[in-house]
């Protein structure tokens, strides 16, 4: 009797310790496919901030931590002698983005709030025609658009940068809200009318405060999809209205023949570090916004 | 702002809520007292985008139907526009060009010669990194499905490729895959990456698939987390293997987001511009159809209106056939329809 129950428990204690390895082993794959993850993301964005940093003989160095460490290709990077001129194509690419985000919100708000919150007929057509639109090629839309702005004198104009901008990024923010009202718990702003809330005081003390979140993060993602926009700037704008993504594909060095890459790399991460603060900041409500549209 | 409108939104609500005993009258009442609401709201929306899509497409369809401009290759004479007919379109579609013998197929080299190549490229790009990008993004998304410590780091971290522009990502890559770059020095090779055709696509594929796949992997991480935990539990109690889990719910439940993220990314490959545009400008077996259309446009805007058009209704038969027999409804699980409703 005492045997058996003996052989019984070392049986289960060597299962348990089977088990308990095969977990460890478990999370141990978990950490490694984690750590490979993260060090393909970021090893090409670290190579490029080491870059930024290096002194232009030592371009090449492939020595994996900062050496040789300088601000010159900052420097460089700004030169209006070199007709890089990054300044100006920050505050265009930040005024074009900017325009586009606030008038594809003033849009979309609404729109959303119709498409989340009422009934009427036709409304999944509209939403089909938005999703349509989002997908939409930008060439085609391009080539007309320079015939039609060239005519008219626009090439180079911010209304030639800002209006094509609007066609993908007000769809892609009338999703975006669309499915984030769409889980709002908009029973509380019955409640409030019930407890004796007026319609503007409804709206204003419960509906904004639960709304700005949603409405942010869609500016967040607004604002990114049109500063990283190229194909549009890069035909319709001109040296003066140049915007980032233009600037850096053209960008010009002290050597007329030779790619200045650490001066590239350095306007690249001047480019890139706001974006990324941004989105480390707001990583989980970005994460949210990306894919409520798709899936939710 | 939002305080004008809202108001007027709010009561045809509340009508609707009272109409709720019988439920068809209710629903029928609901759309009317709604209806107006709603078409007010979404037609400023609907406006613009026909302003900002809609007008410029039938531009471009009427201009592809326009002779272009220019000076004649034989006689030097100027040519004056006009109605051409489907020339365009034949010019492209047949690579057909004229010369001093009239019409023939065009000299390799130029621009009308590189149709049916640049569609290869484009649907050749959007195939391998399609499937790149869904078998890394899925494995990516079943690791940041799982709970441990630091996984905020890890969603953060794949956060940072989709973030930067593509101009800066094109850049970066080129100077990873530079003669004297990182790349050759690690793997102790000398390739000229962007010189020659093979290693000129893979490099913008690899660029693409680093900047993308996080996108994909979060669309399938979210498909991911609305599988409900219990299907799991009961599966192992029932002595379902990792494997068969993986294969049996997994697989089937995660399949709605998993097509809708597929269809989007397929749709952005097809038109894929800035990375080719920018790592070699088209060179060595890297135009697809958007550069191709912006080449064009230098030389002559309704040639590439027709070109760009072409491309349009390329993508538009795409997405079709993924809606219509591939099941990739992107309305239905936007409008949060009955997939959804899974949680």
């Amino acid at each position: 009797m005492s045997t058996t129950t003996s052989t019984v428990a070392s049986h289960t204690a060597a299962a348990k310790s089977v088990a308990r390895r095969r977990e460890t082993w478990a999370s141990a794959r978990t950490y490694i496919s984690a750590a490979v993850i993260v060090i393909w993301c970021l090893l090409p964005v670290y190579w490029m901030i080491v870059t930024a940093f290096r002194e232009v003989g030592y371009t090449y160095d492939s020595a994996p931590f900062f050496t040789h460490v300088t601000l010159d290709n900052f420097k460089t990077a700004f030169s209006s002698e070199m007709g890089n001129h990054l300044d100006r194509a920050l505050l265009n690419s930040l005024f074009i983005a900017g325009v586009t985000t606030i008038v594809a919100l003033i849009f979309g708000v609404f729109t959303a709030y119709a498409l989340a919150r009422l009934t009427f007929r036709g409304k999944y057509l509209v939403l089909g025609v938005i999703l349509g639109a989002s997908m939409f090629p930008g060439v085609a839309i391009v080539t007309p658009l320079f015939q039609l702005f060239g005519n008219i004198g626009w090439i180079g104009t911010y209304q030639a940068l800002i209006i094509p901008n609007i066609s993908f990024v007000l769809p892609l923010t009338v999703y975006t809200l669309t499915s984030f009202f769409r889980e709002m718990p908009w029973e509380l702003e019955e409640a409030a009318r019930i407890d004796g809330c007026t319609q503007g005081q409804a709206f204003r003390r419960i509906i904004m405060p639960l709304a700005a979140p949603a409405v942010f993060t869609t500016a967040i993602l607004a604002f990114i999809a049109a500063w990283n926009e190229y194909l549009i700037a890069s035909i319709l704008s001109n040296d003066a209205t140049q915007t980032v993504t233009v600037a850096i594909a053209r960008f010009a060095g002290a050597e007329p023949h030779q790619e200045p890459y650490t001066a590239v790399m350095a306007a690249g991460t001047v480019v890139t570090i706001p974006l990324v603060i941004l989105v480390l900041i707001f990583q989980r409500k970005i994460v949210a916004g990306l894919t409520a549209g798709a899936v939710k | 702002m939002s305080t004008q409108l809202e108001p007027g939104a709010i009561p045809g609500r509340k009508t609707a809520r009272k109409g709720g005993a019988n439920k068809e009258v209710g629903q029928d009442r609901k759309e009317k007292t709604q209806g107006r609401a709603a078409s007010l709201l979404v037609a400023p929306t609907l406006i613009v985008l026909a302003i900002v899509i809609l007008y410029p497409v039938l531009n471009a369809v009427y201009m592809s139907f326009q002779q272009d401009e220019g000076l004649d290759p034989v006689t030097g004479s100027f040519v004056a526009g006009g109605f051409a007919g489907f020339a365009n379109y034949i010019h492209w579609l047949f690579q057909q060009c004229e010369t001093p013998t009239g019409p023939a197929s065009c000299p390799p080299g130029t621009l009308g010669a590189q149709f049916w190549s640049a569609t290869g490229v484009t649907f050749f790009f959007t195939v391998v990194t399609v499937f790149f990008e869904t078998v890394l993004g899925f494995w990516m998304a079943v690791i940041m499905a799982r709970a441990f410590r630091g996984r905020t780091v890890l969603r953060a971290a794949v956060l940072v490729p989709w973030a930067i522009p593509t101009a800066v990502t094109a850049k970066l890559w080129f100077f990873i895959f530079a003669f004297d770059g990182i790349a050759n020095s690690v793997f102790q090779t000398d390739i000229l990456w962007t010189g020659s055709q093979g290693p000129a696509q893979a490099a913008i594929i690899i660029a693409d698939v680093w900047k993308t796949t996080p996108f994909m992997a979060l669309l399938i991480l979210a498909g991911l987390q609305m599988i409900p935990a219990e299907v799991y539990e009961a599966a192992k109690v029932d002595g379902a293997s990792a494997w068969q889990r993986f294969r049996l719910i997994t697989l089937p439940l995660v399949k709605p987001a998993l097509m809708v993220a597929i269809l989007f990314r397929t749709l952005d490959a097809l038109r894929m511009y800035d990375l080719p545009a920018i790592m070699t400008n088209g060179a060595n077996g890297t135009t697809t159809l958007s550069i191709l259309v912006v080449q064009q446009i230098r030389v002559g805007f309704n040639a590439a209106a027709a070109l760009s058009t072409i491309t349009f209704l390329i993508i538009f038969i795409v997405a079709f056939i993924f809606v219509r027999f591939l099941g990739a409804n992107a309305v239905e699980s936007a409008s949060g329809g009955a997939k959804g409703k899974m949680k």
